[in-house]
């Protein structure tokens, strides 16, 4: 008997939504298997993973707080990826929206305007949008690949970040750390549920989410972009311009990656740092992939991804595993979930080997 | 014509089928081919002429059914055993390496040492003996179509074969090349070569072929010796029915000039492409304008000049109802008027999978279909409701994907999107290229209609019978250049037959002389 895979004669709706489900179901086995691997008990290394963190309300707080900034990322990012834009420099537009954002709240440390905030969300905005306008700007003009410029814009934002912390922002108070000062209480999102950490960016994260949805299924612009990601040629034969579905797409993606980033700085971080993001921007890919590129998808696959960032802290305190175990999980989604979208296209069949 | 002598077939097959995911391509298939015999596969698009050729040529592996080679079962595993046992295949498109030379091309595929000294020799000895004029130093990428096409079967030629198989072999062909590509294949008969002649083109059929096997649907629907037949009872064989018939309308009242190019040049960036060269064309209102010629004469890079999807440097060499759109982007030119219907279908003409809801607003979108930078689905649903009703489109609704429609219902579909819109100039590549008899004639059918309403309508095509069925006047693009136009009731295929290699009088004068008839 031969395993064979026969392609379908159209790919099925069925198993795109299921094969995110496989995914995480084949996530949990390994992960299962790899706390034997480890000497753990699977069971406890489960329940400290997965079940821990959501024990109470301020768990189950924590979670979305974790899970804001992988939406706002995620929702941004799959405007381009459904027009095969691929900006994988999130978490760079992350940065430099909180660097941009929280620089706003630093110069006017002593204003208690109402203004403030929204103008700090707005630069924040821009600031991500400013740094993905790079890659497009490379793109359209000089047609150079989006996937290696968004990606080592990165670094460079990292290091410019690094630099403004450790020098010309850095806290004169601070005892020398690598950090600015806290920002004043104006310039901090306010908390939604009292006792908690969440925070009105959650708010903006599910705006972003609405509007996405609307953006992607019911504007002729998103239309406009699903046309240039499935099929070029017959964008050009209509007329559309692939120059703007770039720039919209990257522009969308550093735009949402921007708010993530100063809604961290104004929200749980509440300064700027060397830390302010644990890979949200490069998770996000994850998140939107796992989400099907959908906005409702995406909202249930950031709290997920959220999960595993919490599940990764705990396994840390209680399990002494490293911090890395919750990158290794997001590995392994991402690799689950490649491996099961084969069966979106092609169907698996047992033959009888011919002589 | 001669009749085939020994007893022993070359090839006899039995019940071959073939299943694919979707289709049946082929469903228990009978045939025998006598040695030196000339033995036509005629069929539609679709009906599964290309798939039994290529089980024959071992592509392809038949789920079921037999192959019986000069009296014995065997089995092809792939092409290279076929080719050892002596089958040899010509392609429809062509297999070879464009920056290389012939010999180099044809040493690629001939076993044995590697001698292009020798070999050239043996290229030369073919070509002169066959009457097949190349020479085996060009560059395959410099040759003609028709060149490249002599290249492939002295390919096949030189491996001794005694069964040669030709996929549409004059599809790419001039009226004077086909002619001579049969005198080369009559010769190769007398030596006692068998030959599997694949086509959907009657007249061919029974100028060439001893013998011909009708398929329909993946099945045999008849045999018969074609110089026995006429066209309308093998056409009845082939689609089921009688060919189609078309009503003209009157002609004569063309109105404006809708569409004018003026001295239109164009380099081409491709190394492969063609320069266009002075090109100057009007299209009036009112009537149907056809650009034959050979594929790869320039009809691309005229396409995307008139589409606009490469936007020309000067603004003045195309004008659409008086207005200059030389600088205008495809999205502009649509919103003054002129609409397309491209050769490629799936992933050009329509995103094969979106709806056909969603494919309506591709181009149709100016028809009232968005709102405030939004969509309005329900408007788009109806237009593509109504283009299917009146487009008789076989289809699931509205709310099918392109991709599950048949070559010919997407471009009924195409077409009627694009002449729903009410084009004032309507310009069409290969319209029923690879489209089946019935979906061809509606096609035609609907153009003449679109005629009489008005429009200027401008065709360009290989098959030179379409637009003799449908133009008012013919113009031949060869090398990149236009020929003068002639009414089409003034010329026939033997004229523009020798306009399609580039001699038309005052061929070097580039330019068209408007209305020359």
């Amino acid at each position: 008997m031969w395993l064979k895979f026969e392609q379908r004669p159209e790919p099925s709706k069925t198993m795109s939504y299921v094969s995110p489900i496989l995914a995480v179901a084949l996530m949990f086995l390994s992960g299962l298997l790899l706390f034997v691997v480890l000497g753990k008990s699977p069971v406890e290394g489960f329940k400290v993973f997965f079940l821990n963190p959501l024990k109470d309300s301020y768990g189950i707080a924590e979670l979305f707080l974790k899970a804001t900034p992988l939406m706002l990322c995620a929702v941004g990012l799959s405007v381009g990826f459904k027009a095969n834009v691929w900006n994988i420099g999130a978490e760079g537009q992350l940065l430099i929206g909180a660097l941009v954002g929280g620089g706003i709240a630093l110069h006017f440390e002593h204003t208690s305007s109402a203004i403030l905030l929204p103008a700090m969300v707005v630069a924040g905005a821009l600031g991500g949008m400013a740094w993905a306008a790079i890659p497009a700007f490379l793109r359209t003009r000089f047609n150079a690949n989006e996937i290696l410029t968004s990606l080592m814009l990165v670094y460079v934002a990292e290091l410019v970040v690094s630099w403004l912390v450790h020098g010309p922002w850095m806290d004169p108070d601070g005892f020398n750390f690598p950090q600015t000062k806290l920002l004043s209480p104006e310039a901090t999102l306010p908390i939604l549920l009292t006792g908690t950490r969440v925070n009105a960016a959650l708010l903006l994260a599910i705006g972003a989410l609405l509007v996405g949805w609307i953006f992607m299924n019911k504007s002729f612009m998103g239309y406009q972009m699903k046309v240039a990601g499935q099929a070029e040629h017959a964008g050009r034969y209509a007329g559309f311009s692939a120059k703007r579905s770039v720039w919209i797409g990257m522009l969308a993606g550093g735009a949402m990656a921007g708010i993530a980033g100063i809604a961290e700085v104004s929200g749980p971080v509440g300064q700027i740092t060397e830390h302010i993001s644990p890979g949200y921007g490069f998770a996000a890919m994850i998140v939107a992939f796992v989400g099907r590129l959908n906005p409702i998808g995406i909202f249930f696959s950031s709290l997920l991804m959220a999960l595993l960032y919490m599940g990764g802290e705990q396994a840390q305190q209680y399990l002494a595993l490293p911090s890395s175990i919750s990158k290794v999980f997001q590995g392994m989604l991402l690799f689950f979930l490649l491996g099961s979208d084969v069966f979106i296209n092609f169907r698996p069949r047992f033959i009888r080997r011919r002589k | 014509m001669q009749t085939p002598s020994s007893d022993t077939p070359r090839l006899a097959i039995r019940g071959i089928r073939k299943v694919y995911p979707a289709i049946v391509a082929n469903d228990g298939i009978d045939l025998t081919v006598m040695p030196g015999e000339i033995h036509a596969v005629l069929g539609e698009n679709g009906a599964g002429k290309s798939t039994l050729m290529k089980v024959i040529y071992g592509v392809i592996r038949p789920d079921e059914g037999e192959l019986i080679w000069e009296g014995q079962s065997v089995t092809i595993p792939n092409p290279a055993q076929a080719r050892e046992l002596g089958i040899g295949m010509v392609f429809q498109h062509f297999s070879l390496f464009e920056t290389l030379s012939v010999v180099q091309n044809v040493a690629l595929a001939i076993p044995g040492e590697f001698d292009l000294a020798a070999l050239s020799l043996r290229i030369e000895e073919v070509s002169q003996r066959y009457g097949l004029p190349v020479d085996p130093r060009r560059m395959v990428h410099a040759l003609s179509v028709g060149e490249r096409q002599r290249v492939e079967i002295i390919r096949c030629l030189l491996q001794n074969p005694r069964l040669l198989i030709l996929d549409e072999p004059t599809s790419v062909l001039t009226p004077q090349a086909v002619r001579k590509l049969f005198e080369t294949l009559r010769q190769l008969a007398s030596e006692g070569v068998s030959i599997l002649y694949i086509s959907h083109k009657l007249d061919e059929i029974q100028e060439l072929c001893h013998t011909a096997t009708v398929l329909r649907n993946g099945k045999v629907t008849g045999s018969c010796t074609p110089s026995q037949e006429s066209p309308k009872t093998m056409a009845r064989m082939m689609i089921g029915e009688d060919l189609p018939a078309y009503s003209h309308g009157e002609t004569g009242h063309e109105g404006e000039v809708r569409l004018r190019i003026v001295n239109l040049c164009q380099p081409t960036e491709d190394p492969f492409g063609t320069t266009l060269k002075n090109i100057n064309l009007e299209v009036r209102s009112g009537e149907i304008v056809g650009i034959a010629g050979v594929s790869g004469n320039g009809q691309q890079e005229l396409l995307k000049a008139i589409s606009g999807e490469e936007p020309l440097a000067d603004n003045r060499v195309i004008e659409m109802c008086g207005i200059q759109v030389g600088h205008l982007n495809p999205g502009k030119r649509r919103a003054l008027g002129m609409c397309f219907v491209p050769e490629e279908r799936l992933g050009r003409g329509a995103v094969p999978r979106l709806t056909l809801t969603e494919n309506i607003l591709l181009t149709a979108y100016r028809k009232g279909m968005l709102l405030g930078g939004l969509i309005r689905f329900g408007v788009a649903k109806r237009f593509a409701e109504d283009c299917i009703k009146r487009f008789d489109v076989r289809c699931g609704g509205a709310n099918s994907e392109a991709k599950s429609l048949s070559g010919g219902n997407l471009q009924k579909f195409i077409v009627g999107r694009e002449i729903m819109q009410d084009p004032k100039v309507l310009v069409l590549a290969q319209p029923t290229w690879g489209v089946d008899v019935g979906a061809s004639s509606f096609i035609r059918q609907s153009l003449l209609d679109l005629r009489e309403s008005g429009t200027a309508v401008l065709v360009i095509s290989e098959e030179l019978e379409e637009l003799f069925e449908i133009c008012d006047r013919l113009v031949v693009i060869a090398k990149g250049t236009l020929s003068p136009s002639k009414a089409t009731t003034e010329t026939g295929v033997e004229e523009i037959g020798i306009w399609m290699s580039g001699m038309w009088p005052d061929a070097e004068k580039s330019g068209e002389a408007p209305h020359v008839a």
